[in-house]
């Protein structure tokens, strides 16, 4: 069973990694990196999401993370490869300052979401407000290097970032796992059920709590990053804010918040879907994505809040369940 | 130049009062809903992004004038609170309260996208400019005077209302026992409808007042929705008291923020400030600590 699963793991892995290599097609490639930059985005919401700690701040770190990449870079000519765990960094700090109050003193629940709210909105702002560095709301561009494409982590062919954005998720999925697997996880399922009994029972909840944030932090900054150095484009609107943040969690709601692949499925139903809007309604599409987007996302947490991996899973469960029960 | 020094000060400081008028009216529509259904609406700046674009059409459109525009938007917005509750709201009442709060924030994507289909992005004004009030070398707008003096006017409306009517009593009740009230003959579902509309009818008072002082654009409620959460948080969910109060701290800061440099330094000020006050009091501004 377990080298079973195993080699099914390589295979698709092996498969995954050859497939640029057989395919081509540019757009087509342009869009798998997109859902997998988005879905490396997306686990690292859910990290913290499936404990019951809903973040709409992570906007706000994704904004950090693209953004300190891209102004080390224009400014002082520091190279991605320092920038981005500069970025990583500040954002993790970010994390700490907004968390440590909330966790200390249990702000949980309603209270979480509104302060990680502002959060994003006032990481905005400062995009917005420091404008003559930033660019505002029009949007920031990183400088085209004229040495090694290397250094500066800009390469004009898709196929290398298809290969390093596929690292990065896979990463990211190894994380997931690795949390999955570990004590924390039970630790912050107590805490997620009952925060006094479970610093009763020994959890040190401020602690749980904010390593699990750093974790997201840090990975959610990554994500920006490399969305920065893929797109060579940023703009407060799509690496940061109130409406980034609300993406993550309609994603991860619609492809399902306790299993592994549904973020990246949510990336794919979002992507693909936003795409199809384009290509279907064109210019006029403005607007209509993100109508789509949250009328799905009101059905979904009415009618089917585990999301769509998460509830096929959970129709194809019980059978191996008894076997195991049994054997 | 300590004179006008001053004056800029005080000029900022009465500036600050009469933005904090608005904050509180946005605030205490936010933390009555949560008071009593315990829900939060992220989406309510959205609803009075509406409201504003209500006001746009009715007066620019329809050639209503001022006074005949705003009580036909406050039903409209009320309306559209109702309705939210309806459709959103009561199916998820049993579920998990994050889920009612996320399912708002699905809200916030609709309203935002039906605005920008609708109406465009662009930004568009009422096009009534109320002339500047000019005192002891003070610039203070007439806008902002009558939109602090309706705010005001609108809390005591809502204050006699929870106090003198028998559903505002109902209301009251509700939020310190929802178990109890319904074994007691009050028909719940009637008093949570009741308090989205009267919270949807506060946004959309808000809309009235702010459509004189902000251009409308579809984000537009991105631009005082995170404050408002900063305040009812500060304030206390649900502390309509607390939310008053934070509402005039939060926008002292904003403004005096916004005379040393640009506007959008006041709200990371206030930010700054809230993480400090998180530190200090956690419960909330007037929270005695347990």
């Amino acid at each position: 069973m377990r080298i079973r699963q195993l080699s099914l793991w390589l295979v698709a892995g092996a498969a995954l990694v050859a497939l640029p290599f057989v395919y081509r097609e540019p757009y087509h490639l342009h869009l798998i990196i997109l859902i997998l930059i988005w879905s490396f985005a997306y686990t690292s919401w859910s990290m913290m999401g499936r404990f019951n700690l809903v973040s709409l701040g992570h906007g706000g770190f994704m904004g950090v993370g693209a953004y300190v990449t891209a102004l080390l870079w224009n400014h002082l000519g520091v190279s991605p490869w320092l920038g981005i765990p500069v970025a990583m960094f500040a954002a993790a700090i970010l994390a700490v300052v907004v968390g440590y109050p909330c966790f200390r003193f249990r702000i949980t629940g309603h209270y979480f979401v509104l302060v990680t709210l502002a959060l994003s909105g006032i990481v905005l702002q400062v995009i917005t407000a420091t404008r003559d560095y930033t660019g505002g709301s029009l949007g920031y561009t990183p400088d085209r290097t004229r040495g090694s494409h290397l250094l500066a982590l800009q390469f004009d062919d898709k196929l290398t970032w298809y290969l390093i954005a596929l690292g990065v998720w896979a990463a990211g999925l190894a994380i997931w796992q690795w949390v999955d697997r570990s004590m924390d996880r039970y630790a912050l399922e107590a805490i997620s059920e009952d925060e006094d009994a479970a610093a009763a029972a020994g959890v040190n909840v401020t602690w749980e709590k904010l390593k699990i944030t750093v974790i997201s932090a840090l990975m959610t900054s990554l994500a920006g990053a490399l969305y920065c150095q893929y797109q060579m484009f940023i703009s407060p609107d799509t690496v940061s804010g109130i409406s980034v943040s609300l993406q993550m969690v309609f994603a991860v709601i619609v492809g399902g918040l306790y299993v592994s692949l549904g973020p990246t499925i949510g990336a794919i139903i979002t992507i693909v879907l936003a795409e199809i809007l384009r290509i279907g309604f064109g210019t006029g599409a403005v607007g209509w994505d993100n109508l789509v987007y949250g009328v799905l996302l009101v059905m979904f947490i009415i009618f089917l809040p585990k999301g769509i991996l998460g509830s096929i899973l959970e129709r194809l469960k019980p059978r191996p369940k008894r076997w195991e029960a049994k054997s | 130049m300590m004179d006008i020094f001053d004056i800029y000060l005080l000029e900022a400081i009465i500036n600050g009062i009469l933005l904090g008028g608005v904050l509180a009216l946005l605030a205490l529509g936010l933390n009555l809903i949560f008071g009593v259904i315990d829900v939060t609406w992220i989406c309510y700046a959205e609803l009075v992004m509406i409201g504003m674009y209500g006001m746009y059409y009715l007066v620019q459109y329809f050639g209503l004038p001022y006074y005949a525009a705003a009580p036909i938007t406050i039903l409209l917005v009320a309306i559209l609170g109702a309705l939210l509750h309806l459709l959103v709201i009561a199916p998820l009442l049993s579920a998990p309260p994050i889920n009612q709060l996320l399912a708002t924030g699905g809200v916030l994507f609709i309203l935002q996208s039906v605005a920008t289909v609708a109406f465009g992005i662009n930004f568009r004004n009422l096009g009534i400019r109320l002339p500047v009030l000019q005192f002891a070398d003070m610039h203070l707008s007439y806008s902002r005077l009558l939109a602090f003096a309706a705010a005001l006017i609108g809390m005591v409306l809502v204050y006699l209302f929870m106090t003198r009517t028998y559903v505002g009593t109902a209301i009251r009740a509700i939020s310190q026992d929802r178990q109890i009230m319904a074994l007691m003959g009050v028909d719940t579902r009637r008093i949570y409808l009741i308090t989205s509309a009267l919270g949807g009818a506060l946004a959309g008072l808000a809309s009235c007042l702010l459509v004189l002082q902000y251009d409308v654009h579809p984000f537009v409620g991105l631009s005082f929705g995170p404050i408002t959460f900063l305040i009812c948080v500060l304030g206390g969910l649900g502390n309509f008291v607390g939310g008053f109060v934070a509402a005039f701290v939060f926008a002292e800061i904003i403004s005096l923020g916004g005379l040393f440099s640009d506007l959008e330094w006041g709200y990371v000020l206030a930010f700054a400030f809230f993480i400090v006050m998180m530190f200090i009091k956690p419960a909330g501004l007037l929270a005695r600590r347990s």
